[in-house]
């Protein structure tokens, strides 16, 4: 990363005793889209403030487009737009008019303002109701008039805390979709924090996940779960028509292979494990036995389970960390349950 | 900008009939806050109603007034009976107070009406975050605060003075002199420094306090004590220092005089009301006791205006002083304020 436009170094703030970010270091680069995972009360709006400059850390630097948030707040504001996760409007005033008061804000020219606001509030898709009072917007358009608050003022980089919070689940794929275009199209910097690990993982280019106020670790999807399942990191389900056979020369050609670890039978289901991307070949030496396949799933480890393993670790390394790995616990076991 | 193509279709119809009213420049993100604040307060409900309040006991005050106006400038012993309009709005039968001691006690309700939920409200609707992400100063969001209520209050005092005027002459036919407008308009800037006062120490209350009822209660409350409680402690105070044997020696009834006078001149209302006095009756030549020496010889007429603003120059300093350090709190309070919802 040569040119990182975010850079927090040894960041820190303690509240009393307690520390709410714990030495974080972090490079976030031009036109990445990074999700900053955590459970609630890691950390993560702290840190936000912090590279807002709303709060002043204990020791450490957040540097964004090369300017120290802390000492220069306003310079760092101009090129960074943030969507707070409960975001509040003037109620007695329409959309339109809440928009064009932030574009008043920004120094945006009057003359140009009201194409711009117009312009901005057909991209987020509220062109139809952008002269309702924003007391009769729903959470989700309420979500989505925060971006066009973001966007109106064009910033490089922007900082959506918790997005998807209280959205139904199509307005989540619609919202996130809009943010990854709107971050290809115009080269954003975009920083996503959210407890929700599918859609950071539909979304984003690389992760970072904090507990605890501490960042554990980061990097993209891939690359984190190669490290964390090692060896076993493709595996593929294949199911049949029939009962698959519990033995025969197939799994022993299988098993043959330098590359697979470890098949297990299932009735009609068979799962293998492996280091290296063989779809095709099992597929293929499958056919050939004359088996009826009728579906095969390569199984990607997802943020679920990366998260959890993590936890897992994190645990055997600190139980003192009570209140974040209860609440970690917690919502994770929910997840699971659900 | 980052992608000009976004923004280009609107640009060619809109902009090419704005360049004809030449390019106008972005107005400060301050002129904006401050805008938007007058605005909110004039569509205000509360702000309607003490509007109310205030039109009708100054046409109430001004009606008890009008029907004794003859009698008062006929009154040969006063000597401000030719200032047929501060006579207006100082004269009173007993039956209404005159409008100035009105406005010393309706006056905070108007400030803390317009203050009290300046900064919570906001953190707590949600908007204090969304506003404080924009590339602004912050003690800007807590001036246009103070300048947007304080606009509303100078325009409010300036148009009932200005009606007042107005309806004069028609009544009465006499022209205003120079020196009774300066005089009157000396009052109005008294009137908005004192709502000042109070705004300020309400945006201090709503910075202060999370939940709104709270700062307003704590506003209402301190209101009360200067109004009600103050004077009485200050009575108890007195009785317990004077020693209750004979008569005193004039030297020691003029210290304990002017201890009571300091005492109640703590209170803002009564920095208020000794000024208004003063500039709506020019004859007052001095706010403490005068001596016999000293009114020797003094002829009983009006002072020229420089003099009666040198009798309240104090009066002024001290409510200034205490509105600077009510702002200067809020600001200090709010600057080190971590904001999140």
């Amino acid at each position: 990363m040569e040119n990182p436009i975010i850079e927090l170094e040894g960041l820190t703030k303690s509240y009393g005793s307690a520390k709410a970010v714990d030495n974080l270091s972090l490079k976030i680069s031009r036109g990445e889209i990074f999700g900053l995972l955590g459970p609630n009360g890691a950390g993560k709006t702290t840190t936000i403030l912090m590279m807002l400059g709303l709060t002043e850390p204990t020791a450490g630097l957040a540097r964004v487009c090369g300017v120290d948030a802390s000492s220069n707040p306003i310079a760092v504001k101009r090129k960074l737009g943030y969507m707070p996760d409960s975001m509040g409007f003037y109620d007695d005033m329409t959309a339109l008019e809440n928009l064009m008061y932030i574009g008043r804000l920004n120094r945006i020219e009057e003359h140009e303002l009201i194409t711009r606001a117009h312009k901005t509030m057909e991209i987020v898709g509220l062109g139809e109701e952008m002269h309702k009072k924003t007391s009769a917007y729903s959470r989700g358009m309420k979500q989505r008039l925060g971006l066009a608050d973001v966007l109106i003022r064009e910033p490089e980089i922007i900082i959506l805390d918790e997005p998807t919070l209280g959205i139904d689940p199509s307005g989540i794929k619609e919202f996130l979709s809009l943010i990854r275009r709107l971050s290809k199209q115009q080269g954003l910097t975009v920083l996503l924090s959210s407890h929700h690990l599918h859609q950071v993982q539909q979304v984003c280019d690389r992760v970072g996940i904090f507990v605890g106020g501490r960042l554990l670790v980061e990097g993209d999807m891939e690359t984190l779960s190669r490290n964390l399942f090692g060896e076993e990191s493709y595996v593929l389900q294949i199911s049949f028509r029939e009962p698959a056979p519990p033995s025969g020369e197939h799994i022993e050609a299988l098993k043959a292979l330098d590359v697979v670890k470890q098949i297990t039978i299932d009735k009609n289901l068979v799962e293998v494990s492996c280091s290296e991307d063989i779809t095709p070949d099992v597929v293929r030496l499958f056919v050939q036995k004359g088996l009826n396949i009728t579906g095969v799933r390569k199984k990607e480890f997802g943020l679920d389970e990366i998260y959890h393993r993590y936890f897992e670790n994190n645990q055997k390394n600190n139980i003192s960390n009570g209140k974040s790995a209860g609440l970690f616990q917690r919502s994770f076991f929910k997840r699971n349950n659900a | 900008m980052e992608s000009p193509l976004v923004y280009f279709k609107g640009l060619f119809s809109k902009g090419i009939t704005h360049k004809g009213l030449g390019q106008q420049k972005a107005e400060s993100p301050f002129r904006a806050m401050t805008r938007k604040e007058a605005g909110d307060h004039v569509r205000s409900w509360r702000f309607i109603v003490m509007l109310i309040l205030i039109a009708l006991t100054f046409l109430g005050a001004l009606y008890v007034s009008l029907s004794n106006i003859s009698a008062a400038t006929a009154n040969i012993n006063d000597p401000d009976r030719l200032f047929v309009y501060l006579k207006l709005l100082t004269t009173s039968d007993g039956t209404l107070p005159t409008f100035h001691v009105f406005i010393s006690f309706l006056g905070p309700l108007l400030g803390i009406a317009l203050g009290f939920d300046a900064i919570n409200s906001e953190q707590n609707n949600g908007t204090l975050t969304r506003l404080m992400a924009q590339p602004i100063y912050r003690d800007n969001v807590l001036l246009a605060k103070f300048c947007g209520a304080l606009i509303v209050v100078s325009v409010l005092f300036l148009c009932l003075v200005l009606l007042m005027i107005g309806g004069g002459m028609m009544i009465t036919g006499v022209l205003v002199e120079p020196g009774e407008l300066l005089r009157i308009l000396g009052f109005v800037a008294m009137s908005i420094l004192y709502v000042g006062f109070w705004l300020s120490l309400a945006i201090l209350l709503s910075v202060r306090f999370r939940n709104a009822a709270t700062s307003a209660l704590a506003a209402i409350g301190i209101w009360l004590f200067f109004t009600v409680f103050y004077r009485i402690i200050v009575n108890l105070i007195m009785s317990a220092v004077l020693p209750s044997s004979g008569p005193l020696p004039p030297e020691d009834l003029l210290s304990y005089n002017n201890l009571l006078l300091f005492l109640l001149r703590l209170a803002p209302s009564q920095l208020y009301t000794d000024a208004a006095t003063t500039l709506l009756m020019p004859s007052v030549r001095s706010l403490g006791p005068l001596t016999m020496e000293q009114m020797a010889g003094a002829i009983p007429s009006p002072l020229p205006l420089k003099e009666s603003l040198m009798i309240v120059w104090p009066q002024v300093t001290g409510l200034l002083a205490a509105t600077t350090v009510c702002f200067a709190l809020a600001y200090y309070l709010f600057m080190r304020r971590e904001i999140r919802t």
